[in-house]
């Protein structure tokens, strides 16, 4: 069955006040500011509409929901019109039928007759209400003034006739179509905030235009879909759905990129995907969505997915194609053989932020009792470990506090080396949404991003710092709320730890800590660190949102801390539109760490060496877990190099290309006896393996995600395993073939174990899931339900603490011989290492890794726009395209690491975060000059690209 | 384990701890490492004390005796025995 939301026409109103009025003879009683047409429609009267759905503004255009009301002139639009107290409305009477009936008429009048062969036949708005009127007949006829025909009448070209437009991948717009009902203009402006789109003339010449009608493709159009969701004809239609028809049934699942986790209806026909649909009770996004998760989801049956397990002896042999059971076995004896020899700890793996919590958990499991040690870890190590780190000795929870929807209620908003619209697009358009209405932006960020200045959005304060001195920002800004007593006393009395308090209240009162002092290393101006802090100590509920910019550096935890610091001392935290809110990265990147990937800790989060816990899983898991703390990812690498370490399982992770220091990376790679890799596509690390078990796409998985507001999201499957397999049976069939007796029969007993064992998730079942849609950790017998915010009456760890952040400068400097400095990041169409994205269209908007540079700083070097230039550090070198952009400060380059040629992590060092080595991206100091080839690194990866990927043909 | 590594990790968690003086920051530096490094980097630490450590910061030294020592922990070959059969 295809899942239908009710569309109630207008938004619901937030309002307590309660109002009863009476439509068709029934009394009903709503919020005050609820619309006519709302409250009908919550007695299940549909009254007709075209111009109205309830992600939207009402705006009274189409004149079609006209109805009644006693005592009052004329037929007012029951969108636009609230209810008030004792009103008694009629939805339908004769006089309302024809004045809709003409309206129709009128509609159609000037709109194509060919429903039977139009792409929307079956879910057309226009259609349905030309039924709900009666509309029998179209007196004007079709030969007058008209958008519909290429030629007119008579012969000769008509003017108004525009063709379509099919410029974007995924969608169409025919203007032909178009009723000009402007639900796609405002879906735009009011949900999405790029403004992409306007309609341009009047009267009968209106028509929507994107950009300055130049067509989607040329346009700012982000792609999100947010219009062609709006759309109630045909105008903006998926290609896909004019390609194959509309679908039959959907499936509710959760998107498999970004850490917002957005809720997605699968639309499907038979086990094919037609196309992915916002879902509007989804929790995160509430009916929004973005490129990817929107329409990159082609991947998943791309021609380069791998769907048959594979061994080789050497990586330089082709790859032969094995059985299930040849594999496993293969990938078993080459881990016993090497712990034979090297000993118990010699080996270890990496579970992946895009499984599910099913599939991590077990993986972490195979390693801790199957393999003997603790030797697990996840790509949280080189994005989010500092927050965990940080936020549980400040607040003594390892998690962002907040949902996303409590964004809607801060005052002040402060962006601390995150990229929301291109990192995490829909968490953006809610916080634009509350921008616009007035919330204040400060943005800590080197690099003057969207979030700065774009459409309808300015910062109140940019603070353009050097990187690498985040740390030193945000001590000034606390020095600023203190010396000038603006911090809130009752909530640090109450709340927070007084020694500690006292403690660091010293340190941060010091003249060093002043935002004068630190100007010479922060580089922002004084008076504007002054003027954002007391913005954010005064201007109402402050609240934090931080991305990598934060973690990434060798203060990550320190600046973590410094953000928990400021929270307390604002007294933000605990309440709606306030909070510490990491942007994760990676889908399930809080649900992998929730689920024990780190070496030193359980799932849960709590340290290996603690007695009691391990005796819980010692009698659940029938083994003795290891007390000591297991290797990280660059830990591993080291040991790789020197030899301790020579097998590895890495699940749906390209080591390989997102980590730093990449001949560091390809070094230890390449001395490991088994390399066994799972995962969609031979990928950069598979160049290394020896074992090949192919995974399963996020529309074959059957689980759970846990996105950054701790949400617990199904992942319900909507395909059969393209191979076969689910892959935790795989994981669990390694395990055996280890030795370690470790099976389930569904996903869901695996997350029975994960709640009988983890206090947290304690509460937490498939069958809850079912019942809650979605439900936030910690969910347990305290909070049945979950736990929308943290810390409302008292921290985790009881009192807050207040933590010393003292500034340490990175050992990471520009110097002569690398006077720049680069920072990387990513972009809107792309995702991670790009595995997934790089197989879509949406590499038409992005189809090469570039390097920003500031004018001045090409100027000097003879860069020009569009040339290649060579990027060296003290670690290596590589070669890419250079764009001049004035977002860049002068002094600082930038890149993003979507593709692998583009080798941004040849040139990232091994410096990491102090406390949970986390790698530096941030911070490169490098040199950029002109020149005309790829690096040598290029040249053997291209060597590389085609020997160590080769097939043996059967 | 690169050396230099071992020697640029353990001055940076002492940098850090610092701040909190030589008692509590000793403790602090001491249980950061024997919680998060893994027994073949202490390992390596006290091989690199043992030469002098001459470049590690004065509080990590100041530290050492609470670090705990994990020689043997490779010594196990295979998996380790199940549950209730080590007494």
């Amino acid at each position: 069955m295809l899942i239908k939301e009710t569309d109630f026409g207008t938004p619901k109103s937030e309002s307590k006040a309660m109002v009863t009025l009476e439509i068709d003879g029934h009394s009903i009683t709503v919020p005050e500011g609820t619309s006519i047409m709302r409250a009908a429609m919550e007695l299940g009267t549909k009254i007709p509409k075209l111009c109205a759905t309830d992600s939207l503004n009402s705006f009274g255009s189409c004149r079609l929901c006209l109805v009644e009301i006693e005592g009052r002139k004329g037929t007012p639009a029951s969108c636009t019109t609230p209810v008030a107290p004792g009103i008694k409305v009629k939805t339908q009477s004769d006089r309302l039928g024809n004045l809709r009936r003409g309206v129709m008429e009128l509609y159609i009048s000037d709109h194509p007759l060919d429903c039977l062969t139009c792409a929307a036949n079956g879910d057309c708005e226009l259609q349905d209400m030309a039924g709900a009127v009666g509309l029998r007949d179209v007196r004007y006829g079709y030969e007058g003034d008209n958008h519909i025909s290429a030629k007119r009448a008579g012969g000769e070209e008509n003017f108004r006739f525009k063709a379509k437009d099919d410029s974007n991948p995924y969608f169409t717009f025919d203007p032909a179509k178009c009723i000009v009902c402007s639900r796609c203009v405002r879906a735009c402006e009011e949900v999405q905030g790029t403004f992409a789109l306007t309609i341009d003339g009047r009267g009968f010449a209106s028509h929507v235009s994107a950009g300055m009608d130049e067509g989607f493709m040329a346009s700012e159009c982000e792609s999100c879909g947010a219009c062609v969701q709006a759309c109630p004809t045909a105008t903006l239609t998926e290609k896909s759905v004019i390609a194959k028809g509309q679908p039959e049934h959907s499936v509710v699942t959760t998107c498999a990129y970004c850490g917002v986790g957005c809720s997605f209806k699968a639309e499907m026909k038979g086990d094919e995907v037609i196309r992915m649909v916002p879902y509007k009770d989804g929790g995160a996004n509430e009916g929004h969505s973005c490129v990817k998760g929107r329409f990159a989801w082609g991947y998943a049956t791309h021609k380069d997915r791998i769907t048959k397990p594979m061994i080789r002896t050497r990586i330089t042999d082709p790859w032969k194609e094995v059985s299930w059971d040849e594999a496993i076995t293969y990938a078993a004896e080459g881990f016993k053989a090497i712990q034979k020899k090297y000993g118990r700890t010699s080996i270890g793996g990496i579970t992946s932020s895009r499984c599910t919590n099913e599939e991590v958990y077990v993986v972490q499991k195979m390693i801790r009792a199957a393999f003997g040690n603790n030797n697990t870890d996840t790509c949280a190590r080189v994005c989010h470990s500092p927050t965990g780190y940080g936020l549980s000795k400040t607040f003594g929870t390892s998690a962002g506090t907040q949902d996303f929807k409590s964004v809607a209620k801060s005052d002040v908003i402060m962006v601390i080396g995150a990229n929301p619209t291109d990192g995490h697009p829909v968490f953006a358009s809610r916080m634009k949404k509350r921008l616009r209405a007035g919330a204040k932006l400060i943005v800590v960020d080197p690099r003057r991003t969207d979030s700065v200045r774009s459409p309808h959005i300015e910062a109140s304060y940019h603070l353009p710092l050097r990187p690498g001195t985040n740390v030193a920002v945000i001590n000034a800004m606390a020095h600023v709320i203190l010396t000038e007593g603006l911090e809130k006393k009752d909530f640090i009395a109450e709340r927070c730890d007084p020694v500690e308090f006292k403690r660091w209240m010293d340190f941060i009162r010091e003249e060093r800590n002043s935002p004068e002092a630190l100007e010479t290393e922060t580089g922002v101006n004084p008076e504007d660190v002054r003027a954002a802090a007391r913005l954010f100590a005064t201007g109402g509920n402050g609240a934090i949102y931080y991305g990598l910019g934060v973690t990434e550096h060798s203060q990550g935890s320190t600046m973590v801390m410094g953000i928990a610091n400021l929270a307390m001392l604002t007294g933000n935290i605990g309440r709606e539109g306030v909070g510490v809110n990491p942007l994760r990265g990676q889908n399930n990147v809080q649900g992998s760490c929730d689920m024990g990937s780190f070496p030193h800790e359980l799932p849960g989060y709590r340290h290996v060496s603690d007695n009691a816990v391990r005796d819980m899983f010692n009698k659940v898991w029938n083994v003795e877990v290891d007390s000591e703390p297991g290797l990280r990812i660059p830990n591993m690498f080291s040991a790789a190099v020197e030899g301790t370490f020579k097998g590895m399982y890495v699940q749906g992770e390209d080591i390989a290309q997102s980590d730093p220091n990449t001949h560091h990376v390809e070094a230890a790679l390449s001395n490991l006896d088994m390399l066994v890799v799972q995962d969609l596509f031979l990928n950069e690390t598979a160049a290394f393996a020896h074992v090949f078990l192919p995974g399963t796409s996020f529309l074959e998985k059957d689980g759970t995600f846990t996105n950054a507001e701790r949400r617990i999201n199904r992942v319900r499957q909507v395909k059969a395993p393209m191979q076969g397999k689910h892959e935790w049976q795989v994981v669990c069939d390694l395990a055996k073939a280890m030795g370690y007796d470790m099976s389930y029969n569904n996903a869901a007993e695996i997350m029975d174990e994960i709640a009988l064992l983890t206090p947290t998730f304690a509460g937490v079942s498939f069958k809850k899931l079912e019942e809650m849609g979605s439900l936030q950790w910690p969910c347990n017998d305290k909070a049945p339900n979950g736990t929308p915010m943290m810390h409302m009456n008292g921290f985790v760890r009881g009192l807050g603490r207040f933590m010393i952040t003292e500034y340490v400068p990175t050992p990471e400097r520009a110097n002569r011989d690398f006077p720049l400095i680069l920072t990387t990041g990513r972009i809107l169409s792309q995702y991670n290492v790009g595995a997934q994205t790089r197989r879509t269209e949406n590499s038409q908007w992005h189809a090469e890794d570039v390097l920003e540079i500031h004018p001045h700083d090409a100027e000097l070097r003879g860069i020009k726009d569009g040339s290649m230039v060579s990027l060296t550090s003290r670690i290596g070198g590589t070669g890419l395209r250079a764009v001049i952009s004035e977002r860049m400060p002068q002094g600082v380059v930038y890149t993003t690491f979507h593709h692998p040629v583009s080798g941004a992590n040849v040139v990232t060092t091994e410096n990491s975060d102090w406390a949970t080595n986390c790698p530096e991206y941030k911070v490169t100091a490098v040199q950029v000059r002109p020149s005309n080839q790829p690096s040598e690194w290029q040249k053997d990866w291209e060597v590389r690209e085609d020997e160590n990927k080769r097939i043996a043909a059967e | 384990m690169e050396t230099s590594d071992i020697v640029r990790m353990a001055n940076q968690i002492a940098a850090f701890f610092k701040s909190y003086g030589p008692e509590e920051g000793t403790k602090e530096i001491a249980a950061h490492i024997n919680n998060f490094w893994e027994p073949r980097m202490r390992q390596h630490f006290f091989s690199y004390l043992a030469q002098g450590g001459k470049s590690l910061d004065p509080m990590i030294l100041a530290s050492v005796p609470l670090i705990r020592k994990a020689a043997d922990h490779n010594a196990h070959q295979g998996a380790l025995p199940k549950h209730g059969e080590e007494s």
